[in-house]
């Protein structure tokens, strides 16, 4: 029988939830790696056995930490993440050049169909892949060596690229987001880039609509429609038909359109999830409500899904690398607060149901679809 | 002092991460420095390469301290001989992660 591999990463360790494919009884291991912050742990799709964590202090670093036999034990694989050639500066908070310096990995993205092939994004930004299993990393310097690079700017949880997407359907293609640069892409394999955030509207810097500078919280793509994404911008749920050359809102009807994940529906393309937050100030659900939002339409529409979830006093929040989706017929929808709460559902967010209530705060939640 | 086997006590976090129980004795050749006692524990422990010092300057991570006969070693060149009660093994190096919450 098919089951379901829930990854979480939290502020304190990381944890595996294990269910078979009905998702009623949930195994829960952990803590791994207990005391350090597990920023994403995800695993290869061409090797559902081979697992990839980022481990990162403030003390201590960063590491890298691989398994082989799906989380049952682990090995410290690197902890090198050297820029390529001299790093130059950025823009710091004050607007003050300031030096490139990388503090940790954010987001690991496996190749689809080379187990020892990852990406990585690191802060401050830039993206970093391994050929050997996560041994040895690489920058690829174009992205960074944009010509934008001295004009991006951390936003409030660092100068982080969060996001990476592998088109599918064209190996050279890849989309990354910074905050706060914005959304990028490349056409050769990430060997150059463009920035791709005509269409957005940031109110937090000098020209709203600048070519770089915009908050991009999280984008998502579904595999079998690559040129259609999905983006939460810090204010703004957006949406581009073209890859990115052009954006437009499709926050329609929602409470709030700031937040943080935003996740597809495995088999319904215009099936989007997103969890409204109640402003940049106050980084909690609209009145104190926790409530997942589907559109059904690609977007300007939006539902609430409330059933199991708390509807008064929650003042929690949910990162941006937070929520997942497996691929079970009827799709099974993940989120971690900063409660560490985990929710499920398992039937595309119509009711949920917490697997586990108590963990630390949650910072990434992945899941693998198993057989 | 030269040649010499050091106690060295690690925070909990790394002897996590390098699978140590308890503290580490490294027998040290030539003078008895951090740095000496670094490479020696980072050529024992090739995973704590960069947890302690940067891996590439070989400078003291902002968040570590070193102590030993309850003096702050942090801030002395890496160069500069440790405490002779470090040399005979009567006091541990201590490295400690800085005081500062969670």
């Amino acid at each position: 029988m098919s089951g379901v591999r829930v990854l979480v990463g939290t502020r304190k360790g990381a944890f595996v939830l294990s269910a078979d494919g009905t998702r009623e009884r949930w195994d829960v291991a952990g803590p791994l790696f207990a005391g350090w912050e597990i920023y994403h742990m995800t695993g290869s799709p061409a090797d559902p056995d081979r697992l990839y964590a980022s481990q990162t202090s403030g003390w201590f670093g960063q590491q890298i930490q691989r398994s082989q036999d799906g989380g049952a034990s682990w090995e410290q694989v690197s902890n090198r993440f050297d820029y390529d050639g001299v790093p130059g500066t950025h823009q710091w908070y004050d607007g003050t050049p300031h030096p490139w310096e990388f503090a940790r990995v954010w987001h690991l993205e496996p190749s689809p169909t080379d187990p020892d092939m990852v990406y990585a994004g690191v802060e401050d930004a830039a993206l970093f892949r391994t050929r050997d299993g996560g041994k040895e990393w690489e920058e690829l310097p174009g992205l960074r060596g944009h010509g934008s690079g001295p004009k991006w700017q951390p936003g409030a949880g660092g100068m982080c690229l969060h996001t990476i997407l592998l088109d599918p359907a064209d190996p050279q293609r890849i989309f990354v987001a910074i905050s706060a640069a914005g959304a990028f892409r490349s056409d050769d394999g990430g060997e150059t880039w463009q920035a791709i955030n005509r269409g957005l509207r940031s109110d937090g810097i000098p020209d709203p609509d600048a070519e770089v500078g915009h908050c991009v919280h999280r984008i998502a793509m579904h595999p079998s429609r690559p040129d259609v994404l999905f983006m939460q911008k810090h204010w703004d749920v957006m949406r581009s038909d073209d890859a990115g050359d052009s954006w437009h809102e499709i926050s329609g009807d929602l409470p709030s359109d700031f937040g943080f994940p935003i996740a597809v529906h495995p088999h319904e393309p215009d099936t989007a999830y997103v969890v409204p937050i109640t402003s940049d100030s106050y980084h909690f659900p609209p009145d104190g409500r926790l409530r997942v939002y589907r559109t059904r339409t690609g977007g300007g529409d939006w539902e609430p899904l409330t059933e199991g979830l708390p509807q008064q006093h929650c003042y929690v929040n949910v990162l941006r690398d937070a929520m997942a989706v497996d691929s079970l017929e009827t799709p099974g929808i993940y989120f971690g607060t900063t409660g560490g709460q985990v929710y499920a559902s398992a039937d595309a967010g119509d009711s949920w149901t917490p697997i586990v209530r108590d963990l630390p705060a949650v910072l990434s939640v992945e899941v693998q679809t198993l057989p | 002092m030269t040649g010499a086997t050091v106690r060295v006590r690690l925070p909990t976090h790394l002897r996590a991460l390098a699978r140590i129980d308890g503290e580490v004795r490294l027998e040290v050749a030539g003078p008895l420095t951090t740095r000496s006692v670094l490479d020696a524990l980072e050529a024992r422990y090739p995973g704590l390469r960069g947890t302690i010092r940067d891996a590439g300057t070989l400078e003291r991570r902002p968040f570590v301290r070193f102590f030993a006969c309850e003096e702050d070693l942090s801030l002395e060149p890496p160069d500069a001989p440790l405490p002779a009660a470090v040399g005979t093994g009567a006091e541990p190096l201590l490295i400690v992660g800085a005081m500062a919450g969670g």
